[in-house]
């Protein structure tokens, strides 16, 4: 966007780490809960796993200056969900109606992960990468040869000179005035 | 008018914020024709120095002309001067300011007891650099307030592009001062870990000072080409080992002078101290990483480290076994801008050395947000950023 350093899909980032986030630590707190609510028994453990991925995935993405790999493994992490979150689609789950909607609600976050982590993408690619060449570039108008030791008549302050045992023992402006 | 101003880590937005005035009878207005993104302006970016406030204005590199003056500054600047503007606020009349260490001007930061509880003793006043060195507004907006107005500028004639003397700010002279305090003698081998704009500039004083030999140490090819222009022997760090290079260079002496010119955010280079200081810094355990550090006390002989680069906190795992038992000199701080701006004004006229080598963007102020971004990802071969916030076209390398 014109006039901010944050982009759109910068945005749609940060907001997808704060997501993460949040849902990680509904998961670490409350696994047992989440799990009856879509009729998923025995994963408790799982879940809280679940939960400490999305946490460290969302911190990673709210710390990093390229959030697009860990966009990418919140679309691995979708997929990973969802699978779990799929094995409750029996007809005996009394919570079957949670479970899809769960199902629906992760595939329309995994979709938002796929097109932010895309966005990045083509935005990265738009600011180029080109390698440039500055091998003209000397800063010399006089020439490189010319400018080597052009300033060695400068005067450097005494706060700032090299103590005489430590200076070079021959050739210089320095052995000079030693000898002087 | 129209500022870019810091919101919270990695969001600068280009905003309009009410025009400054005249607070003090030492104060001026310029109009600002150029500004430029500093490295150090990439800490504050990424929320690595402590200090900032939302709303803050950004920028201490910056130049223009006089368009209003305090009664008390009426004797140094008139209405129509060209000025450029360095990044440290002195009062000149201090007892530091009297010896020249212009950077820890007694009285122009007015959040001095602050500072004080952070470093000991509070430094100069700074532009746009956190409420540490006072809090003033900076200078990528389209007008600015400068405090001491009469003795923080620099005059400069007409007939030269702002593109030449802009640099006369903080990059310039903070690389000469870097090369400086070296004492650069003609049998001296120069490291120069950083080849950024500081470092850019710093390989050229070093050349003009007459060093033997200077070495420069990046990864980036654009930045490597650029200080082989400038008279550098490079050293590319994830395709050599500096300290075997480095070694080879000088006969295994170890070069006489290092300077850093990176300063807190050395890129991780895969070496485990590197990632040992992403861990840490991650985890609020220490605020700077100091690769380069490490490496200067450990190549270098009895000789000078020089840090232009800008540390911020808290580092660990310095070698100060090697520092001590080596007898090392240790030389740093912010820049003595107005110490050396008199006679780099001269060397620019006389075309001994023209600064404007190492743009390679200019743009628009309400680009500039997003040339933040550019700048530090490094991309489109970005070295440095000028902003012309009275709407001068864009441009790219």
């Amino acid at each position: 966007m014109r006039g901010q350093s944050r982009s759109g899909p910068d945005l749609m980032a940060r907001t997808l780490g704060y997501f993460s986030i949040a849902l990680g630590v509904a998961e670490l707190v409350a696994p047992k809960a989440i799990c009856n609510a879509i009729g998923l028994r025995g994963l408790d453990t799982m879940v809280r796993a679940y939960g400490a991925r999305e946490v460290a995935t969302g911190l990673a993405i709210l710390g990093s200056h390229n959030a697009e790999p860990w966009i990418w493994a919140r679309v691995a992490g979708d997929m990973a969900d969802m699978a779990t979150v799929a094995t409750g689609l029996k007809q005996d789950n009394d919570k079957r109606n949670g479970n899809v909607l769960a199902l629906s609600a992760l595939a329309a976050v995994a979709a938002l992960d796929v097109v932010c982590a895309t966005a990045l993408n083509a935005e990265k690619g738009s600011r180029k990468t080109a390698l440039a060449d500055y091998s003209r570039r000397s800063g010399f108008p006089g020439g490189l040869q010319a400018a080597f030791g052009a300033a060695r008549d400068f005067q450097v302050p005494e706060d700032m000179k090299t103590p005489k045992p430590l200076r070079p023992l021959d050739g210089g402006r320095y052995d000079a005035s030693r000898a002087g | 008018m129209k500022a870019l101003v810091w919101h919270g880590t990695t969001d600068i937005r280009c905003e309009s914020v009410p025009d400054p005035a005249i607070e003090q009878d030492r104060d001026a207005i310029i109009k600002v024709t150029s500004c430029a993104i500093c490295g150090s302006d990439l800490h504050l970016f990424d929320h690595f120095m402590p200090g900032m406030k939302s709303g803050d204005i950004m920028g201490h590199e910056t130049m223009g002309e006089v368009v209003e003056v305090g009664a008390a500054a009426r004797n140094a600047l008139k209405v129509g001067d060209r000025v450029v503007i360095p990044f440290t606020i002195i009062c000149g009349e201090c007892e530091q300011c009297r010896r020249g260490n212009f950077s820890v001007c007694e009285r122009t930061n007015r959040n001095k007891d602050v500072a004080d509880k952070v470093f000991g003793h509070a430094t100069a006043g700074l532009f746009g650099y956190t409420h540490l060195t006072g809090g003033y507004p900076g200078g990528q907006a389209e007008y600015l307030r400068v405090p001491f107005a009469d003795t923080t500028h620099i005059k400069v004639p007409d007939g030269i592009p702002d593109e030449k003397v802009l640099f006369l700010s903080d990059i310039f002279p903070t690389g000469w001062q870097a090369a400086v305090q070296c004492d650069i003698q003609p049998t001296d081998t120069v490291a120069i870990w950083g080849c950024g704009p500081v470092g850019q500039m710093t390989i050229r004083s070093a050349v003009l000072l007459g060093a033997k030999k200077v070495v420069a140490i990046d990864r980036l090819p654009e930045r490597l080409s650029m200080a082989k222009a400038g008279g550098a022997i490079t050293i590319n760090f994830e395709e050599d080992s500096v300290v075997e290079r480095l070694n080879e260079l000088t006969h295994g002496k170890g070069p006489e002078k290092c300077i850093d010119a990176v300063g807190l955010e050395a890129h991780a280079t895969g070496s485990i101290d590197s990632m040992y200081d992403r861990a840490k810094q991650s985890m609020m355990l220490e605020t700077d990483r100091p690769h380069v550090l490490r490496e200067m006390m450990y190549v270098c002989p009895a000789g000078v480290l020089s840090i232009p680069g800008v540390y911020g906190g808290l580092l660990d795992k310095l070698p100060i076994g090697a520092m001590m038992n080596k007898g090392l000199t240790i030389r740093t701080g912010q820049t003595h801008v107005n110490r050396w701006t008199d006679d780099l004004l001269k060397r620019i006229i006389e075309n001994q050395i023209d600064p404007s080598f190492v743009i390679t963007h200019t743009e628009s102020l309400e680009n500039g947000p997003e040339m933040y971004k550019t700048f530090r990802d490094k991309q489109d071969g970005c070295i440095k950023v000028v902003l012309k916030p009275q709407g001068n076209g864009a441009y790219h390398a």
